[in-house]
């Protein structure tokens, strides 16, 4: 779910950057998904959720996943706001609870589990930028360990406009009337959006697979000039080297304070062809989960499209890609995809 | 078999004390925090208890050597607390070469400086710098920068199980070997919010909360941080650490049943508790106290109950909730009721569920309503959240 | 007590957000919870504070709502006794 439409084929021939500092995802049909009872408490974000989660498990053809983790930033954060209001309005008088129960950081996780009846493990990870790689890691884990055969792992964050004109008036957002993007951009602060992206991490590769997630690492913080030092040592841990990487997908976001850090990523990884793909999606905190469906994307066919080039290096047969993001200088994560 | 995993450090604030030992001698001498709310202005303080901290965010300024203009909630100051305390408690001087990370949980996060300033933020400068103390991460970006830990930082929130999923996810990294140390727990500061959301569904109690009992009316919130310091084996044998006891065992589950309330059969945390069991390689004889979830509310301890009937059929050990002396304090339930396990097993005693008089009509259990010292070697602790979230840690004597 | 019951259910669409249901979809006679409306425990604690916020009528234990929710028939009655407002 995001900005250009949901998930389908023609998705990247399709896109256009956005370049508003906010844009909503554009919000399909949910009454075929969701029952008129249930649809109507749901906000965007929960709705997001649970449409990207049976995208992910139809494509997959899994009917139930062994277990489900969610990463998201602000969570309900519209629910919260709704709260929050009628609470400060009416001086804690007549309060209704539907609003409360949603506001609850773990409310999508629990409503794809309750409309699944999944009973499994089911977790909500809330930690700004590397929510949706904390679920990833954790996935990986079990999937390794072998306590689960598969995983349903997504990122999900929703706009909700309190909290986010805040964002704006602290210079995080871009403000009103500035209409950059992220190649345009001159200022700080980023555009920011919402969205869902959902997987299903498995232990057996299928038919229906797209790639192989070979590591997963977060850290929180890291200078600008260790950033090459740490990929270094993710990639010797795991028997490669800066030259190996055919593919960086970046998080760049146009933010000219914290962009830099991507500057010597590139020049270190000498072969890799650049991509970025926060000009499709936005930013929001668990808008990186959308960078290994451009991983993906890329493996399953062998090549970049057009649109999520950052850089014009020759290209070269796709094996080992590389995914970096961090924001405002924190929560890094390394992630490393692998064809399969 | 997994590698087993070393807790060497705790720290706890609570309303019953602002340490490790305070904490024990209240629970020792029966003396419970529950108390109005103090602290802030509320239209509900009069018809509500609440296990309330009874230091102002000044005074944990303070203690905590931290600058006076600084954006800290509640919340992020009660973490920082506890978890330096954690850590001291480990004797471990960050930074240093082992690879230390922290996984904290919280439910409000910094709601309580939103609902503070939510209109004002828009023009009023002074109070801007708390815009970006509101999301559940903050407090442990907070508790990290403070320690001095800059390695792997996460913060897992699924309401009033939180805690025990952060305590989970550790283990699981120090036992894939991803981390030597990490640093785990909860932390929640009271809010309107909160207090004003679980009033509207009723489930407030505003007399003291009695859990397991016939008669309950509700929970009583309260606010608390604890944390945990994990150490892989390896480390403990290189430092010739003390190890206060061991997770052993855990275990999540989703009830898939409600949005908010626990099925009746408890199946959720039936299979939580099995798990948790089965990953200890323990039998359910061998547990020897459980800490319950215990909320006091009718629908949490019949289900709960229930759940503790199927898995561990007529033999049910020596369990107690020990929230009628803290309140329900939410994502940092968990931690502080870890705590209270690993007090359990090296103090070899069971602490008292307060306020029971009745058992309830429904099932024959009655929980332990005095201390008993007695060897314990595995204590079972259980914490649930909304959205069905079921969690079972399992806390073994080293 | 005609005006109260429609006024009712216009309240009871607009407060749970019923979006599919017009006032003239729900009987007087109608279950409002399991088969009939299909309303759930949630919205009988949304009803609780529309009783309170409309009519000024506190309701302390929520099982009490069990009876007073059956129907409109029986809101409207229960309304129309206790109002203070």
């Amino acid at each position: 779910m995001t900005p250009q439409g949901i998930w389908r084929p023609s998705f990247f021939e399709e896109a256009v950057p956005i370049d508003s500092p906010i844009t909503a995802a554009i919000q399909p049909s949910y009454k075929a998904l969701i029952p008129p009872a249930l649809i109507r408490r749901m906000s965007r974000g929960i709705k997001m959720g649970i449409f990207a989660a049976q995208q992910a498990l139809d494509e997959a053809g899994v009917s139930t996943p062994e277990a489900i983790i969610v990463g998201t930033g602000l969570g309900c954060s519209e629910d919260s706001e709704k709260f929050l209001r009628t609470i400060l309005d009416n001086d804690e008088q007549f309060l209704t609870p539907t609003s409360f129960i949603q506001s609850t950081h773990n409310t999508v996780a629990a409503q794809i589990a309750l409309r699944l009846a999944c009973q499994g493990y089911n977790f909500t990870y809330v930690n700004r930028s590397v929510s949706f790689e904390s679920g990833m890691l954790d996935a990986m884990l079990q999937i390794h360990s072998g306590e689960v055969a598969n995983v349903l792992v997504g990122g999900v964050d929703e706009i909700s406009d309190h909290t986010y004109s805040l964002l704006q008036r602290i210079g995080y957002i871009k403000p009103d009337g500035v209409n950059e993007s992220i190649k345009t951009s001159q200022t700080q602060g980023v555009n920011y959006a919402e969205g869902a992206t959902f997987f299903l991490l498995s232990g057996e590769r299928t038919a229906e697979s797209y790639a192989e997630l070979v590591d997963v690492h977060i850290i929180n913080s890291v200078g600008e000039d260790e950033i090459t030092a740490t990929i270094s040592g993710f990639l010797q841990g795991n028997g490669l080297t800066s030259h190996d990487i055919d593919i960086a997908i970046l998080g760049i976001n146009g933010d000219k304070a914290f962009d830099s850090y991507y500057f010597p990523v590139q020049e270190q990884l000498t072969n890799a062809d650049v991509l970025y793909y926060k000009h499709l999606i936005g930013q929001y905190d668990s808008c990186s989960a959308f960078a290994p469906a451009v991983a993906a994307t890329v493996a399953k066919h062998g090549a970049a499209q057009p649109i999520l080039r950052w850089q014009g290096r020759p290209q070269r047969p796709v094996k080992n890609i590389l995914l970096y993001n961090q924001y405002r200088g924190k929560d890094h994560s390394l992630l490393l995809v692998r064809t399969c | 078999m997994n590698p087993r995993v070393a807790i060497t450090g705790v720290g706890i604030i609570s309303s019953i004390g602002n340490s490790v030992e305070a904490n024990l001698s209240a629970l020792l001498n029966k003396r419970p925090g529950i108390s109005r709310v103090q602290n802030f202005a509320t239209t509900q303080k009069d018809s509500i208890w609440v296990g309330e901290v009874k230091l102002t965010n000044a005074e944990l300024v303070d203690m905590l050597g931290l600058p006076h203009s600084n954006n800290f909630t509640r919340t992020a100051l009660l973490g920082c607390y506890a978890a330096k305390q954690a850590v001291q408690s480990a004797g471990i001087t960050l930074p240093n070469d082992y690879r230390t990370g922290i996984i904290s949980s919280t439910s409000v996060g910094g709601m309580d400086y939103t609902e503070r300033y939510f209109y004002r933020y828009l023009d009023d400068l002074s109070v801007q710098p708390y815009i970006t103390s509101h999301d559940a991460g903050d407090s442990s970006h907070k508790i990290a920068d403070y320690l001095g830990i800059k390695g792997f930082v996460s913060t897992i929130s699924t309401a009033c199980s939180s805690a025990a999923n952060a305590i989970m996810m550790g283990a699981r990294l120090v036992q894939a070997g991803r981390v030597d140390r990490i640093i785990v727990g909860g932390t929640d500061a009271l809010s309107k919010f909160t207090i004003n959301g679980f009033k509207t569904l009723m489930i407030l109690s505003d007399e003291f909360c009695k859990p397991f009992d016939n008669n309950r009316k509700g929970l009583n919130l309260g606010e608390a941080a604890a944390y945990l310091v994990l150490e892989s084996e390896q480390v403990v044998k290189k430092e010739k650490k003390q190890v206060l006891a061991y997770l052993s065992g855990y275990g999540n589950a989703n009830d898939a049943f409600h949005q908010t309330a626990s099925s009746d059969n408890g199946e959720g945390a039936y299979l939580a508790m099995r798990k948790a069991l089965e990953v200890a390689g323990l039998s359910p004889d061998e547990i020897g106290y459980i800490n319950v979830h215990g909320t006091a509310t009718p629908n949490n301890d019949l289900s709960e109950g229930r759940a503790l009937q199927r898995a561990f059929g007529d033999s049910v050990p020596l369990f107690s909730s020990t929230k009628a002396f803290t309140g329900h304090t939410l994502a940092a339930a968990a931690a502080i009721e870890a705590v209270y396990s690993i007090l359990s097993i090296r103090n070899e005693v069971v602490f008292p569920n307060l306020n029971f008089d009745t058992p309830m009509s429904e099932i024959n259990l009655v929980p332990q309503t005095e201390l008993v010292y007695r060897p314990i070697k595995h204590v079972l602790s259980n914490s649930f959240g909304f959205g069905g979230n079921c969690s079972t840690l399992i806390f073994s004597q080293a | 007590m005609v005006e109260l019951k429609e006024e009712l259910k216009g309240k009871i669409i607009e407060v749970l957000n019923l979006e599919d249901v017009t006032v003239g979809d729900i009987q007087d006679g109608d279950a409002l919870f399991g088969d009939g409306l299909g309303l759930d425990s949630i919205d009988a604690l949304e009803l609780i504070v529309l009783l309170d916020k409309e009519y000024g009528i506190k309701l302390s234990d929520p099982k009490q709502g069990k009876a007073i929710f059956k129907s409109i028939e029986t809101m409207a009655a229960y309304i129309s006794e206790n109002r203070t407002k």
